[in-house]
């Protein structure tokens, strides 16, 4: 075949060896986190092999490691252009607020789902404007959208929940939390479906090249004529929209909303990015270590208290998990790179 | 002389600070001109007016190929055929090699999705032709981080000349370069007056500068402090008159001399 024998001779003159060097040195950030997650299930295998080679566990990981890989998967390309969003998950609440009003003043659960994906993305959008436009770090912007959009939540809820019952009755609940077959939860192949485009305007399409350039010499982006200010709004409009879809499918998950909602993701999702793979400095990341690193990350509570451990060593092993794995991670990278 | 570019009057403040004051300067459609000046004289807020990443104050005129152009953009300025090869900010360092020979300029689909393959074939045809690399551990997936410097101006002058510039601004081009890679860079600037293009050499080095360009122009203060053709001083004679631009801000050029000598005749 034409393809593979042109791929061949640009990529390798000298066969073999060199070809496997090459796959780690294109691939390293994505092998390093296969290992990790490799390492990390042989432990718990090991510390509870009963639970951990049955079903049930993995399941569970489905159900709830989206809540936050739904964000870490856009959020990876926010970080990869050099930036830090952190008002995500007040934008869970503030996205449901929006559903809550317009569900309350409608009835409908559909109107109230496009109502909260709308001002998830108008948060989003917000954010990249304050920081491309006015020029304010995102580290700092998005510290305080975060405190501004959990206010907003508070004074129009009164600081209390509402029940979604009603979204029962809709498709709306099937499709984003429903199991397929039975057995698989909707919630899961969203993120699949989420991370897949992602993935694919990541790195099939021009917006992705941006995005590199960006976070790797925003300088020479725009000598080169890269849009530089569009391009980062739209990475936190993605950010923005995923996280009130997230807050979309968390409340009806437990179908109720709590106007706390979304507190508990912040560390979580930015754990998974930064576990990834994705560098802190900008330019290197990939959503496929952005995804793996999830699922590490949903595992570890359920996985110390399968291994009979406290849950006193959680935060613990969060952090040796986190720190060990990323020291690794770049001590491979300057190895290959 | 066709001209390539026309400044008029061309100024440029940012708040209080006069960075370029009533510049006026030209480009042929086959000319190499040399922009000498000291640091802060001007020569960057200049190119990058040229390549629309400034705005002129409003004022001046901005005439390329015989066209007045009222906003210059980026993309304009590149569709126009202005590039630059900068020194140490032409390339994204983590970057392969194929996404900066096409940084900004990707090949895509009307939907924008890349072309991946002919990205990284027409990057592996340049690696030969163009860039002259030979070793085969460098490939088209390589990350440009570990290039040596004159390779690094290799790959910003082959993406120049790929995307068929006709004006080339090379900003001092050869700042820490080797002999030998200042040598090949050199050649390469006599290599765009070959092809029947413009460039314009910036640097601080009159001796890289000298050898190659048909017209020098000083800058100092923001202002053209003078400009001559090359066959009209030696070396060392342009090298006292620029001790003088450093005290007096003008260039004695044969030409002023000449209308001085007019003046006093009168």
């Amino acid at each position: 075949m034409k393809t593979s024998g042109e791929a061949a001779r640009l990529k390798s003159p000298v066969a073999g060896r060199s070809t496997i060097s090459q796959f780690a040195r294109a691939y390293s950030l994505q092998i390093g986190i296969v290992f990790v997650a490799l390492f990390i299930w042989v432990l718990f295998l090991i510390g509870s092999p009963r639970t951990f080679l049955a079903g049930d566990i993995y399941i569970a990981f489905m159900s709830t490691t989206p809540f936050f890989a739904l964000m870490a998967i856009p959020l990876t390309l926010v970080v990869i252009t050099g930036e830090i969003d952190l008002s995500f998950g007040s934008i869970m609440a503030f996205g449901m607020t929006a559903y809550s009003l317009v569900f309350t003043a409608t009835g409908s659960a559909w109107l109230g789902f496009i109502a909260c994906l709308v001002a998830g993305l108008g948060a989003g959008i917000l954010n990249g404007i304050i920081v491309v436009k006015i020029g304010i770090p995102s580290l700092v912007t998005t510290i305080g959208t975060q405190f501004f959009w959990a206010g907003v939540v508070l004074v129009l809820t009164n600081g209390s929940g509402l029940g979604m019952t009603e979204v029962r009755d809709t498709i709306l609940y099937p499709a984003l939390v429903g199991r397929i077959f039975g057995v698989i939860p909707a919630q899961f192949v969203w993120t699949i479906i989420f991370a897949a485009v992602v993935w694919f305007f990541l790195n099939r399409h021009k917006f992705g090249a941006h995005v590199y350039l960006i976070g790797d010499n925003v300088e020479s982006a725009k000598l080169m004529g890269v849009n530089v200010d569009l391009t980062k709004i739209i990475t936190f409009a993605v950010v923005g929209f995923a996280a009130a879809f997230a807050g979309f499918v968390v409340s009806e998950e437990v179908l109720y909303f709590w106007p706390t909602l979304g507190g508990g993701y912040l560390l979580n999702t930015l754990a998974s990015v930064f576990l990834g793979g994705t560098s802190v400095f900008g330019g290197m990341g990939t959503i496929f270590g952005t995804f793996v690193a999830s699922f590490i990350i949903g595992s570890i509570n359920a996985g110390i208290v399968a291994a009979n451990l406290t849950g006193y060593w959680t935060q613990l092993i969060y952090g040796l998990i986190i720190v060990v794995s990323v020291a690794l991670q770049t001590m491979l990278g300057k190895r290959f790179r | 002389m066709d001209h390539f570019l026309q400044m008029k009057n061309v100024s440029k403040t940012f708040g209080e600070v006069s960075a370029l004051h009533n510049v006026n300067f030209e480009v042929g459609t086959n000319e190499i001109v040399g922009l000498l000046g000291d640091n802060g004289a001007g020569k960057s807020t200049l190119v990058k007016i040229m390549t629309g990443y400034h705005q002129p104050d409003p004022g001046g005129e901005f005439i390329l190929k015989g066209k007045k152009v009222d906003h210059l953009s980026v993309a304009r300025a590149r569709d126009m055929g202005i590039e630059v090869v900068y020194q140490e900010r032409a390339l994204a360092d983590k970057q392969s090699l194929w996404r900066n020979i096409f940084m900004g300029r990707e090949l895509s689909n009307s939907w924008g999705r890349l072309n991946l393959r002919e990205m990284r074939e027409e990057t592996a045809k340049l690696m030969h032709t163009l860039m002259g690399f030979t070793s085969s551990a460098v490939t088209p997936e390589s990350v440009v981080k570990n290039f040596s410097g004159g390779e690094r101006q290799g790959v910003a002058i082959t993406r120049a000349l790929y995307f068929k510039a006709e004006m080339i601004i090379l900003d001092e081009p050869t700042m820490g370069l080797s002999l030998s890679e200042t040598k090949k860079c050199l050649e390469f600037v006599a290599g765009i007056k070959a092809a029947g293009k413009a460039a314009i050499f910036i640097d601080h080095n009159i001796f890289h500068v000298y050898p190659v360009a048909d017209r020098i122009v000083v800058l100092d203060r923001g202002s053209v402090a003078g400009q001559f053709m090359k066959n009209e001083l030696t070396l060392q004679e342009l090298i006292d008159r620029l001790y003088d631009v450093a005290q007096t801000g003008t260039l004695k050029t044969k030409a002023r001399r000449a209308a001085r000598g007019k003046r006093k005749a009168k």
